[in-house]
């Protein structure tokens, strides 16, 4: 867990002053959602996103809820160039094992986690449940999920796999013009 | 022909690990003539299976069988069942590690009479001085072809080390070169030349970077007198009523327990399955353990005090492309308590792709301050500190509760760093971050220890039985016949990469055992 949050004590246990969170809380939708998301959802009941030109077919989980998944991931690990088609990959893996519990909701105060519209008040409804299961759950997952994506690394600036190309020794290995 | 002895055939050597320990030992014994069986617990991958991808690497060589952890280091908290990044394949941790060879300084053989007495610390002065060694040390570096010894020319230096000769250039720093690593500049000892290809750790695909799996052990098969059989598991060493050790158990690749055995046997598993095997061995005669009589076989772990420093800068570097460990500076290797601690500490570059610095550069953070440093992944250099850690007798592998799939107990591994320890980290980090920001680095990111790659001291050499585990040949004191052969040996963890010494110990310990067979002692 990360020692450098503003939380002066340790996270090996769920705060008493949040709710025992766990993921049906948190993914209980609200029914009135105005996020301005670029994600809709089809009368199929797929996830749809035109303007990235990507959809995803939802099997358990509720669409909203896939939905709001992929606004936490982005919210745990925020990138401004990735697009939500690298979260919605990245999270989708939970949509076989969606459960049955309590509330990230119940803790934004009834409303939908997708209604609040400023990432910081996210971030600070999330720091209040970081330290429990099922954050540490998409979190750690999302480490491999998002990070180990090929198509996510030339946004990053990684140029991955390298011996089928020789090696860097011709492509730029010690190219720093700049000292 | 490779050779295939017979599981009761009692005349061979029994190595058990086939890395920088075991690999080196039963070459050179099948090299004088010996018959050796070498027992892998990994599977055997030739050097061109090898990926350039860092999960599915580690999920083909990384030791992920089951360890616990406990005390108070993060590593515990943050991968409480993977203590150390080390292989499981044929080759051993030579298959993945980085290449540095360096030999260790004259005072670090001999830390109780240059530190003094430390409290809470465990030191003890190697049975050997560097003196001894170097002969071993030289033939050590002529095998494995290490740059800027013996004549050979220096690796050139990539971007990553450019800007940490820059940074050491300003900071005065005397000594800062491409290392001495053992990897091809061109092509030697029928093995291709180095294409800076950035995936040392994963095994190097074109077979420039030295390991056992493609030198040592085809080196050792072509002699017709070495046998390696991988997915061998080795549960137990057994002995006789006397003491003497007979034969090792383990289970083969189906899971069926097999027993081979010996007349003499090698434990080279690394430092934590060495002591673990030594002490899943315990009999009634030996209560405690195979070899225990001092109580010191698991304890005084060591896995150098660590830790890196990644620095942003306004424009490109692409530390990843080239040699991952290429560059060091060695000024703060040095004996000088005036800094707050003893023992020193080596700086070398370092770096990881994306997969692997989101996992490791601040394991369990997430928001904008960690992935602010993640987007300026193209523009970050990096160096590893590596230092020596105290040996503590309460840093130690002892049997877990949990049990592996043959019902043996696992592993846990204990450590809390010392004061020492955090002193020596704290001063490196800060050395660390000076050198980038003489070169214009805008943010510093000091970076904890990852799951261990060196890991030392488990069975511990000493001159007199009751401190350690092993004499200076890695024969243990109590069982003539039963002997150690790798980085669990060491009295002290100095402050260089461990494995040069490992293999120049095998080398020696090779003469020695054969010497004593041939004599009919063992």
């Amino acid at each position: 867990m990360s020692q450098d949050h503003q939380h002066d004590h340790d996270h090996d246990h769920n705060h008493p002053h949040a709710p025992a969170l766990t993921r049906r809380s948190f993914l209980q939708r609200s029914s009135s959602v105005t996020l301005a998301s670029a994600i809709t959802v089809t009368s199929a009941g797929a996830l749809l996103n035109s303007a990235e030109a990507w959809a995803l077919d939802v099997k358990a989980l509720k669409p909203q809820t896939m939905k709001t998944l992929i606004l936490l991931a982005r919210d745990i690990y925020p990138h401004d160039r990735i697009a939500d088609r690298f979260y919605a990959i990245a999270v989708k893996g939970h949509d076989e094992k969606a459960g049955k519990d309590a509330a990230l909701d119940k803790a934004a105060g009834g409303k939908g986690y997708l209604t609040l519209g400023w990432e910081e008040e996210r971030v600070k409804l999330l720091r209040k449940i970081e330290g429990s299961p099922f954050f540490q759950t998409v979190r750690s997952g999302l480490v491999v999920s998002l990070y180990n994506q090929q198509e996510v690394w030339p946004i990053l600036g990684y140029e991955g796999e390298s011996y089928s190309k020789g090696g860097y020794i011709e492509r730029g290995f010690n190219d720093i013009d700049w000292l | 022909m490779a050779a295939k002895y017979d599981l009761n055939d009692n005349r061979v050597v029994v190595i058990i690990g086939s890395g920088a320990g075991g690999g080196t030992l039963g070459n050179e014994l099948a090299q004088k003539g010996v018959d050796v069986v070498i027992l892998e617990a990994g599977a055997r991958h030739e050097y061109t299976d090898f990926l350039n991808d860092e999960w599915a690497s580690f999920s083909q060589l990384a030791w992920t069988d089951n360890r616990t952890t406990s005390g108070s280091w993060r590593v515990s908290k943050n991968f409480p069942n993977l203590p150390a990044w080390i292989v499981k394949a044929v080759g051993g941790s030579t298959t993945h590690w980085a290449g540095a060879s360096l030999r260790f300084q004259p005072h670090e053989f001999k830390t109780l009479t240059t530190y003094g007495k430390v409290a809470g610390a465990n030191l003890l002065d190697w049975p050997l001085t560097l003196a001894e060694l170097e002969p071993w040390y030289a033939r050590a570096e002529e095998k494995m072809g290490v740059t800027r010894t013996g004549g050979r020319e220096a690796l050139p230096g990539n971007n990553n080390f450019k800007i940490l000769k820059a940074g050491a250039d300003k900071l005065g720093y005397k000594e800062c070169h491409t290392g001495n690593m053992a990897i091809n500049v061109t092509e030697r000892d029928g093995r291709n030349a180095c294409k800076q290809t950035g995936f040392c750790f994963q095994g190097c695909k074109w077979g420039a970077k030295w390991s056992t799996l493609y030198t040592e052990i085809p080196r050792g098969e072509a002699t017709g007198k070495l046998e390696v059989r991988p997915q061998s598991h080795v549960l137990k060493i057994e002995h006789d009523k006397s003491g003497k050790v007979t034969g090792v158990v383990y289970a083969d690749k189906d899971g069926k327990i097999q027993r081979q055995k010996a007349r003499i046997v090698a434990v080279a598993g690394n430092s934590i399955e060495s002591p673990r095997i030594l002490l899943n061995s315990a009999s009634s005669k030996f209560p405690d353990g195979l070899a225990n009589s001092s109580g010191q076989v698991g304890r005084n772990y060591m896995r150098h005090m660590t830790g890196s420093v990644y620095a942003v800068f306004e424009k490109p570097v692409h530390m990843y492309r080239g040699t991952t460990m290429a560059g060091i500076i060695r000024d703060e290797s040095r004996f000088d308590p005036s800094r707050g601690f003893v023992g020193g500490y080596e700086m070398e570059t370092l770096s990881l792709g994306v997969p692997f610095m989101a996992a490791f550069l601040d394991p369990g953070g997430w928001g904008r301050s960690f992935t602010s440093a993640m987007d300026d992944y193209p523009r970050m250099a990096g160096m590893w500190l590596v230092g020596e850690d105290m040996p503590q007798e309460s840093n130690r592998i002892t049997l877990s509760k949990a049990k592996d799939k043959y019902g043996m107990p696992v592993a846990d591994v204990h450590f809390d760093d010392h004061p020492n320890d955090i002193a020596m980290r704290n001063h490196g980090y800060k050395q660390g971050k000076a050198i980038y920001e003489a070169v214009g680095a805008i943010r510093s990111f000091p970076t904890p220890p990852y799951p261990s790659t060196h890991n030392l001291g488990t069975n511990r050499m000493s001159a007199k039985p009751r401190d350690g585990v092993v004499n200076s040949y890695g024969q243990t004191h109590d069982v003539k016949n039963l002997f150690v052969s790798d980085g669990s040996v060491f009295t002290t963890g100095g402050a260089e990469n461990p494995t040069l010494t490992i293999v120049t110990l095998a080398i020696r310990q090779a003469e020695h055992m054969a010497g004593l067979m041939k004599a009919g002692v063992i």
